[in-house]
């Protein structure tokens, strides 16, 4: 599958599953803000319990995941840019979504090792996730490595929605595409608020009970 | 012209002088270098009387004799899109480039998204060969009288009209950054062309075959990564994001009716 249609199918992939899983990652997430360790738990299990969960995650996010990242890194790899002689918004953004893209895919590849695949081996468990992250993000670099992670994966699903509007042809005139560049821009920093929020909450003492985190931690790192 | 009733004598303009720093190039295989021109200042002259002063006194800014700068042009008002290369750092014409406008020394160098032929000139056959690809024309011969077209409306005619400004003039390609060696990307000049004679009323009849080649290959409109350079490049004004918006929104239906018509 190569040109027209492989791009078409990233940009689709993009926004059905990958942004709808974002937004529903950070309303889970928010609960650890909103509701507390207890709050957090009932989250997760909520989603736990939804029917045929394992498919729901390799057709809804693995797999869509895996495509979207791999030919978007050929995608980033193809760009040649030149913010040099073109300092424009659309072209700062057109760099970013790369940049971010790339820095997103280092990220959420980390990220589902140390958190969705220590559950599949054992090392943690649903109820234990609060303070498994808490472990974590109380980690200063660790921290770090999660608030610019957030915050690229953020920028390129919002400004990916734009793009996607562009790319589909629903926003085809200068001014449809300026007004919905205000409706990502809203959209970025909601999902972002929610996450940012969340990683804040799990930094709290609340999370630090869970028992076994501590352990956890000693056999994700050694 | 104005300018050339008012050129004033060698002798008193010897205290303004202008730099350019020319990138020059011998053969297409050969490597790149510059150089560096010290020209008399003349009023309301531009890049390409620049260039026609070294024609004239073929001696670069150490005093030595040179090569004059090759270079193409032809209508010197914007309409033909020959003189098209980089003038500190912007792709543009040459002939609407005045000194009195731009930052010195002057950067002149070939637009190198297109092979270069000899200094400042570039080979942009790619761009007519893109256009006979998508077939950016509007077929009218027949074995018999075909008859008068249907015709088209003023309002529609207004913005097609300004489609058909384009001159080929390749900046939009030097300024795209998905526009190099390592995409096939036909260029946004090609794509606006498409919703020209698709907008056409006989051109119309022909819409599918221009929209099938967009979308077949690795060179087609998914070659778009929306960094809108060209829109703002374009010397011409011509609103080639929102063509190519709406192509998109084009060969998206497109796809869908072949998949589901079929």
């Amino acid at each position: 599958m190569k040109g027209y249609y492989a791009r078409k199918v990233h940009s689709l992939l993009g926004v059905i599953p990958l942004s709808l899983f974002l937004i529903e990652h950070a309303i889970t997430n928010y609960a650890a803000f909103d509701g507390g360790q207890e709050g957090f738990r009932k989250a997760v299990h909520t989603l736990n319990d939804l029917p045929l969960v394992f498919f729901l995650e390799l057709f809804a996010i693995w797999l869509p995941l895996l495509f979207h990242g791999v030919y978007g890194l050929y995608i980033a790899y193809q760009a040649q840019p030149n913010l040099g002689h073109f300092k424009t918004e659309r072209n700062w953004r057109f760099i970013l979504q790369r940049v971010s893209g790339v820095i997103a895919f280092v990220f959420i590849v980390w990220h589902v090792y140390s958190t969705r695949f220590q559950i599949t081996l054992g090392n943690t468990t649903h109820d234990e996730l609060g303070g498994f992250m808490h472990n974590i993000v109380t980690q200063p670099g660790f921290f770090v490595f999660f608030l610019v992670g957030v915050i690229a994966t953020t920028f390129h699903f919002a400004n990916g929605v734009w793009a996607f509007l562009v790319s589909w042809g629903i926003t085809v005139g200068p001014r449809a595409q300026r007004i919905s560049s205000y409706a990502c821009l809203g959209l970025f920093v909601i999902v972002t608020a929610l996450f940012m929020l969340s990683l804040f909450a799990f930094r709290g003492e609340e999370f630090a009970d869970t028992a076994s985190a501590i352990t956890t931690l000693k056999t994700m790192i050694g | 012209m104005a300018e050339t009733t008012t050129v004033p004598q060698t002798s008193q303009n010897t205290a303004r002088r202008v730099k350019f720093v020319i990138t020059r190039q011998d053969t297409p295989e050969t490597k790149p270098y510059t150089e560096e021109f010290d020209l008399p200042y003349r009023p309301g002259m531009n890049v390409i009387s620049a260039l026609m002063e070294i024609q004239r006194n073929p001696v670069n800014a150490n005093g030595g004799s040179t090569a004059p700068v090759c270079w193409e042009s032809n209508c010197l008002e914007e309409v033909c899109g020959a003189c098209s290369m980089v003038i500190n750092g912007k792709p543009r014409q040459a002939c609407s480039a005045l000194v009195d406008q731009l930052e010195q020394p002057i950067r002149v160098a070939p637009m190198a998204t297109f092979p270069v032929v000899r200094d400042l000139v570039i080979d942009r056959s790619r761009m007519f060969n893109a256009l006979k690809k998508v077939k950016a024309w509007i077929p009218i011969d027949g074995t018999y009288d075909l008859g008068p077209g249907p015709r088209m409306p003023e309002k529609k005619r207004q913005w097609a009209y300004e489609l058909s400004k384009c001159m080929t003039c390749g900046v939009c390609l030097e300024a795209c950054p998905n526009v190099n060696d390592k995409t096939d990307f036909i260029g946004p000049a090609a794509l606006s062309q498409v919703r020209l004679f698709n907008a056409h009323p006989t051109g119309e009849m022909n819409a599918d075959d221009r929209l099938d080649t967009l979308m077949e290959g690795s060179d087609g409109i998914e070659g778009c990564g929306n960094s809108q350079n060209c829109v703002r490049a374009c010397p011409k004004g011509i609103p080639l994001t929102t063509s190519i918006a709406e192509l998109n929104k084009q060969t998206t239906k497109r796809m869908f009716k072949r998949w589901f018509a079929q």
